[in-house]
């Protein structure tokens, strides 16, 4: 595979306070996308996630260190050329209407006039938004502003993507339907690189992910390769059965008068549970077998350092 | 092509600006006030009208060009337009040109009306209009050019309220500098007479673009004059966006 994104030992710092002092925000970062993956770049908020993206966009310029898209300088035209960006809370020029806002960021790229027409409404179809085209972005919500964001992040057909924080501040069902998109553009053959903090959906989607904390990738990899599939907790509903008989069994939890949860973390209790279980007639209402989380992951990365 | 769009952009954003309105509003009312004041005021009506007309116009141009231009860069960068905008494949001085030639089709819409507005009032009073009168606009909108884009500069990197001052102190300077021209004559040779020199060189002339005392008195312009004020506006403006796009060149949006 194709390395797309390539940055090497980037530091970045910036001066605060009335007597200025320089505040370090990026402690020599260095990571690598592979073409049509989505990589999820994690971290708590502080962490310098946007700041790495600012960097890599050529908002802000890095201290030190080597970034490249494609194999050509960040801030070449051509590297943007090739990219995309939606911003975290983005705002817009909100008296432009959606198709007016689209086509003056067409007007920005390289998309050529007789293609515009046709690419904006593909783009106002695949983010759901057709209904809307007419309707000032004013007048839009904020699910729909990031939908929107989303659009003119693909107003050029890029083949990477960059998403700062695409899914926060949006309801389970914009969530899912950004999720599908970005399910979708990987499909396509496009490079996702997803910056955020919601753990839960970067597990659903992300191949690979980076952690980082304090400006410092502390874990990096293949999803698979980072999180064992060692089950480490088995976790039985019950009911019919007393609680002091399954003491020594496991932590014991009762949240309904006649049903308890039972949490077994050695593997070869569950037998003896289970038998216990038939011989006093009790019902076992579900068993999840839990294995290590990404937020396991994260949570343990972040405590550590 | 991305510096039109960027143009055309700013300028349907300023010409949404409801200061322009009101600032074209107090133009036009102290257009039609000159009318009184020529009722009130011994001499030549036609010159008083003439007089106070060009004023406002420049006056309310200058007003216009400061108060838009001054959050023209700062409102998208305050807003985090501008992370979508430089994301694209676009260099940061075509953004800031892009911006700099809205900014001056609105101002040329918006001078275009006062113009109107003036020569419907000068048309009503049957007063002749001869070409000077043109050369006269032409020329405040050269300055406004000038203006605009020390309003840009300044806007690259500090507040609008602060970049208001700067560029009004600007022109404030501007149109009284001409005053060190006066004192470098009167005063010997010397320190203080190079000193007075070197601080005229560098500082503003806006006075090359005031012929509001010709058209006034219909005096003659000697071409001379005016291509010297002409390529004076072009190479001061130049100047000051040169200066805009290398302080904004390097600039971290944070």
């Amino acid at each position: 595979m194709d390395t797309v994104l390539r940055i090497e030992n980037l530091h970045k710092s910036f001066k605060t306070g009335f007597i200025p002092k320089r505040k370090k925000i990026l402690n020599g970062i260095s990571l690598e996308v592979q073409t049509g993956e989505i990589f999820g770049y994690l971290g708590p908020n502080g962490a310098g996630k946007t700041t790495t993206l600012k960097c890599v966009l050529g908002l802000i310029f890095p201290d030190e260190g080597n970034i490249e898209i494609f194999g050509q300088s960040n801030l070449s035209a051509q590297a943007r050329e090739k990219s995309g960006f939606l911003p975290e809370n983005p705002y817009f020029y909100d008296y432009l209407t959606a198709v007016e806002f689209l086509s003056f960021y067409g007007d920005l790229t390289r998309v050529k006039k007789e293609d515009k027409q046709a690419q904006i409404e593909g783009l106002l179809k695949l983010v759901g938004l057709e209904h809307a085209a007419g309707l000032q972005l004013r007048k839009f919500s904020r699910g729909m502003l990031q939908r929107i964001g989303l659009a003119q992040a693909l107003i050029n057909n890029p083949s990477l993507v960059f998403l700062d924080e695409p899914l926060g501040g949006l309801d389970p069902l914009g969530r899912k339907e950004i999720r599908d998109v970005i399910i979708r553009l990987k499909k396509e053959g496009k490079t996702v690189f997803l910056s955020s903090h919601i753990l839960q959906d970067i597990e659903m989607i992300c191949d690979r992910v980076a952690i980082l904390v304090n400006g410092k990738i502390i874990n990096q990899g293949a999803l698979q390769d980072l999180i064992s599939e060692k089950v480490k907790v088995t976790e039985i509903t019950i009911s019919g059965i007393q609680t002091k008989k399954l003491e020594g069994m496991g932590d014991c939890y009762s949240a309904q008068e006649d049903r308890i949860l039972l949490k077994v973390f050695e593997e070869e209790k569950i037998e003896s549970v289970l038998r216990l279980i038939q011989a006093e007639k009790g019902k076992i209402h579900s068993l999840i077998p839990r294995t290590e989380t990404l937020e396991d992951l994260f949570v343990g990365a972040v405590k550590q350092q | 092509m991305k510096i039109r769009a960027i143009a055309l952009n700013t300028f349907k954003e300023a010409i949404r600006d409801r200061i322009l309105y009101l600032l074209l509003f107090f133009a036009a009312l102290c257009i039609i006030f000159s009318r009184v004041l020529a009722l009130l005021t011994v001499g030549d009506r036609a010159k008083i009208i003439t007089d106070v007309g060009l004023a406002s116009i420049s006056v309310f141009g200058v007003l216009m060009a400061i108060l838009i231009g001054t959050g023209l860069v700062y409102k998208e960068i305050d807003k985090r337009t501008i992370y979508t905008l430089l994301a694209k494949p676009i260099q940061r001085y075509q953004f800031l040109l892009g911006k700099y030639l809205g900014l001056l089709l609105t101002l040329f819409v918006m001078l275009a009306l006062m113009t109107l507005i003036f020569l419907v009032l000068i048309l009503f009073h049957r007063f002749p209009i001869e070409g000077t009168f043109f050369i006269a606009i032409l020329f405040i909108f050269v300055e406004l050019c000038l203006i605009t884009a020390v309003a840009l500069l300044f806007s690259c990197f500090s507040t609008p309220i602060l970049s208001t001052l700067f560029s009004l102190s600007f022109y404030l300077i501007g149109h009284i500098s001409w005053g060190l021209e006066t004192l470098i004559n009167k005063i010997p040779q010397g320190g203080v007479k190079f000193l007075a020199h070197i601080l005229y060189v560098f500082l503003p002339d806006l006075e090359n673009f005031n012929f509001k005392t010709e058209v006034v008195h219909h005096l003659p312009i000697p071409p001379k004059i005016f291509i010297y004020s002409a390529f004076y506006g072009i190479f001061y403006s130049v100047f000051i966006l040169a200066l805009a796009m290398m302080v904004f060149r390097r600039r971290d949006f944070i």
